[in-house]
């Protein structure tokens, strides 16, 4: 059997279809996992993605861009291959690919993650002959705690901060982990939630989608009545030593992301704290998610490539590299770590 | 031990002075006596050595977490540190039962040392077993010997006077010499008792780099100028009937130095001289590198005190007729110095001599500082008394400018600890021919930004891999700063730099514009000869003053 899908120097290409998912290039037609900038490159004539995603997919590829949306697991039939989208549980709007033509089917998962996340529908396996799956964290040492234990770390260090007259500042990637920070912490903090202007064009991406998001300011109206101390202040890593952060006063600054299990990248970092929390699936999800789909071949693109598909080699699987040009959040991985 | 994992979380957290005091206090303050006193014991550094061998433990995890053992290869890799990786593979322990500090310490990490592999198989086992996550990589850090935290001795001694409420100089000087981590020690460290242990050093007083030029430091003739010498700073202590010889590193070596012990018995009672440990023969001082043969062997051969004897280098005094004179200005102290020691002097024992000329003759005795042996020339105010630490003002060291070569990038091995993962050994090659060979490895002086940069290039440029090795590409050209420069027979290009390191990424260096060999070997020309040398890049570990 021939390959449904492979890569060519635009992109992960569906020959029989005459179609890409996420190309790295401008194409005819583009079938796009979720909102990214890895994944979701500005310049395709069609773009095809889910429903649920289309509002962030506007704010990233322009209002008027060429977008249409569907419903997950809706299938749609295109020079024949059946193309569906199934959740990734990535961020809002995050798909798996779906493609079958003449009874062979393959899944590209984009970015995934099979955790809790309350702003997007939940990682759903798919069975499929070959699987293509991401391999960020594709180490053991990449093992999440669980949403509950993860959200008290964060309201305990953010308490602390308020009770020591200290702004708190989150930094995470503005689309999809903000806003999961923003869903995990609630209303139930000291103080008021204040947004960077990047992440808060995200978070009303998401409002606009329907997710139920706590109420936030944006950092450019100025501080609450009562000051910015006991704030949670929500800011991309970009943000980090700008003089921007400055006008904050005594901030105790956290950075929010998987990369922050290793105590090197922590200290790298230099932040205060550091929060595990990642949108990627850690070890034990990606092991379980690729089991789940059944899938008799394997193909491993960005991350821990070699490592993961020798394992998944070893324990009888047909497994193997894809060379694509994704490289997940950029900006989320201190730069050196990231894949 | 869940006190002390936290006390160890807080400090490695928080980069702030306030918040590692305040923790600090804070575990001091409740800490059981037998917690506190191992608490000091592992946060001044000092490790037990216990022999669990790094395969075995390898082996013991990549088992305990049902992974082969290249996979615990790729995970040790990208953490860098084995206590950690060990750590984050292992399930969790359940943390059910608290036990103490010093339980786990006397009860489970001691029982390590001389137990036969099965035996500490099984102690390991239980220890990943029982203890959570932040309590068991504190466990391994402990095991593995590479206990370190962000905190400083001076941060220690301040947490720890807090919490007992005495001043710091009081537990400073407690800490000096020998001391046992038993519960009595918080007490002893609180009690104003000079005779605690007849043997114990004072704070070393510690020089700071001299930035500007020496006329800023007002008229000559209030300022001391010897050589600054490339040995093992120590102190000698006379009490007690018999000389004790001290590191900076607080590691007693007189039986490391017999030709030196027997001559410091005979000074008199009461008595603490402040220098610096050199090889000399024939009275000519030898190069650090001979000096390094000595280090680390406590039985030292006969053969080896004939070809690298050793001699004192004295150059203040700390007690006279077993009265402190640090406060006494150093113009006085020498003078007690001379006197004290005069009858004494000879191959085994000098006095630092002093320096003459205005601060443009000084500067041009710098200038020579390699031919008489010194790393540059010390600077001292006259009428200063000897403080404890690094305490600017009064004491200055002016060493020689380093010297530097512009060579190429041409392979990069991951680091470890705050560089795990990351390329940051870099090996640098210069010209021979039309053929790039390595002359050094380095990998300080350049800031994170730079660090990740060049990670992030040598990532997308690597040419092959090796294990942790990546070649690259010869395309950057760095300028490397170092001490010294020798023939080396065991480098192909036959040279070897000493203490080198990136001193600037010459990014408007082309490659082809990097030096040549014969450059270099012209460079170790015009040196004065240092045979023999063998180090690249690493520092002496344990050996601070050097």
């Amino acid at each position: 059997m021939g390959d449904l899908l492979r890569v060519t120097a635009d992109g992960l290409y569906c020959e029989a279809g005459d179609f890409f998912i996420d190309p790295w290039r401008p194409v005819d037609r583009a079938v796009i996992t979720h909102g990214h900038s890895d994944h979701a490159r500005t310049g395709s004539r069609h773009y095809l993605a889910a429903a649920d995603g289309l509002p962030v997919l506007r704010s990233r590829l322009g209002k008027d861009a060429p977008l249409e949306g569907v419903a997950y697991g809706q299938a749609v039939v295109h020079n024949g291959v059946t193309i569906s989208l199934h959740p990734a549980g990535h961020i809002l709007g995050s798909s798996q690919v779906r493609v079958e033509h003449k009874g062979d089917v393959w899944v590209a998962s984009g970015d995934y993650k099979d955790g809790a996340d309350p702003t997007c529908v939940p990682f759903e396996p798919v069975r499929c002959r070959v699987f293509i799956t991401e391999s960020t964290f594709g180490l053991p040492i990449y093992r999440w705690t669980t949403a509950g234990n993860l959200r008290e770390e964060i309201l305990v260090w953010w308490r602390a901060c308020a009770s020591q007259g200290r702004v708190a500042v989150l930094l995470g990637y503005s689309l999809g982990k903000a806003q999961r920070l923003l869903a995990m912490v609630g209303n139930d903090g000291p103080g008021p939630i204040v947004e960077h202007g990047a992440v808060a064009g995200m978070t009303a991406a998401y409002r606009e989608a329907g997710v139920a998001l706590p109420t936030t300011r944006p950092a450019g109206d100025g501080p609450p009545p009562e000051g910015w101390e006991g704030c949670l202040v929500l800011a991309p890593p970009s943000a980090q030593g700008s003089p921007w952060i400055r006008k904050f006063g005594d901030a105790s600054v956290a950075f929010a992301s998987g990369w922050m299990q290793v105590r090197g990248s922590r200290r790298r970092q230099g932040a205060d704290r550091g929060f595990v929390v990642s949108d990627h699936a850690d070890w034990p999800g990606l092991l379980a998610s690729i089991d789940a789909t059944g899938a008799e071949r394997v193909l491993v693109t960005h991350g821990q490539v070699s490592v993961l598909s020798r394992f998944l080699s070893e324990k009888g699987l047909q497994a193997g590299p894809l060379a694509t040009r994704w490289t997940g959040e950029a900006d989320d991985a201190p730069a050196a770590d990231s894949p | 031990m869940r006190d002390f994992a936290d006390l160890y979380r807080r400090l490695d957290v928080s980069a702030r002075t306030h918040d590692k005091v305040e923790a600090l206090t804070r575990y001091f303050k409740v800490a059981p006596p037998a917690d506190a006193a191992w608490a000091v014991h592992f946060l001044l550094g000092r490790r037990p050595r216990l022999g669990v061998r790094r395969p075995d433990l390898r082996a013991w995890a990549a088992r305990a977490a049902a992974i082969p053992d290249w996979l615990y290869d790729e995970c040790a890799t990208a953490v860098g540190d084995t206590a950690e990786t060990v750590n984050l593979i292992v399930p969790p322990g359940d943390g059910a039962e608290d036990r103490g500090l010093a339980w786990w310490v006397e009860e489970r990490l001691m029982p390590l040392a001389g137990a036969t592999p099965a035996d500490q198989r099984a102690i390991m086992l239980e220890a990943w077993g029982r203890l959570p996550p932040g309590e068991r990589f504190v466990w391994n850090k402990l095991v593995t010997g590479a206990f370190r935290v962000g905190v400083s001795r001076g941060l220690l001694v301040r947490g720890v006077a807090e919490a007992l409420a005495v001043p710091q100089s009081r537990v400073e000087e407690r800490l000096m010499g020998d001391w046992k981590p038993t519960p009595a020690l918080l007490e002893q460290l609180a009690t104003d008792d000079a005779a605690a242990d007849p043997s114990s050093p004072r704070p070393f007083f510690l020089a700071s780099p001299l930035e500007e030029s020496p006329e800023s430091l007002g008229p000559r003739s209030d300022w001391q100028a010897e050589w600054k010498w490339d040995g093992i700073r120590c102190q000698v202590v006379r009490r007690g009937g018999r000389a004790h010889v001290w590191t900076r590193g607080e590691e007693l070596v007189t039986d490391r130095f017999p030709e030196v012990a027997g001559l410091l018995d005979r000074l008199p009672e009461g008595t603490i001289i402040d220098g610096e440990i050199v090889a000399r023969r024939a009275g000519s001082i030898l190069p650090f590198h001979d000096l390094q043969r000595r280090i680390g062997r406590s039985m030292v051969p006969r053969k080896l005190l004939r070809e690298v004897p050793v001699a004192v280098i004295a150059y203040d005094m700390l007690e006279h007729a077993g009265a402190d004179i640090r406060e006494i200005n150093l113009r006085e102290r020498r003078a007690l110095l001379e006197r004290v020691l005069g009858p004494l002097l000879g191959d085994h024992l000098m006095i630092s001599p002093l320096l003459d000329g205005e601060w443009n003759e000084i500067a041009g005795l710098r200038a020579s500082a390699a031919e008489h042996r010194a790393e540059g020339v010390m600077l001292k105010r006259l009428s200063s008394p000897y403080r404890a630490g690094r305490v600017r003002g009064d004491w200055w060291k002016w060493k020689v400018d380093p010297r530097v070569i512009d060579a190429v990038l041409v392979m990069s091995r991951r680091g470890s600890g705050r560089r795990a993962g990351l390329f940051t050994d870099h090996t640098f090659a210069v010209w021979k021919g039309d053929e790039l060979v390595p002359v050094a490895s380095a990998y300080s002086g350049l800031d994170d930004k730079e660090m990740r940069e060049l990670d992030g290039i040598i990532r997308a440029s690597g040419l092959e891999e090796f294990g942790p090795v990546r070649t690259v590409r010869p395309e950057h050209v760095f300028e490397l700063a170092f001490e010294g420069i020798g023939r080396s027979p065991r480098h192909r290009s036959g040279v070897a730099l000493r203490f080198p390191r990136i001193s600037r990424w010459r990014r408007d260096k082309p490659p082809a514009e990097a030096d040549r060999l014969e450059t270099l070997e012209a460079m170790i020309a015009q040196a004065p000869p240092a045979p023999r040398l063998e180090t690249t890049g690493e520092l002496f570990p344990g050996w601070p003053g050097v």
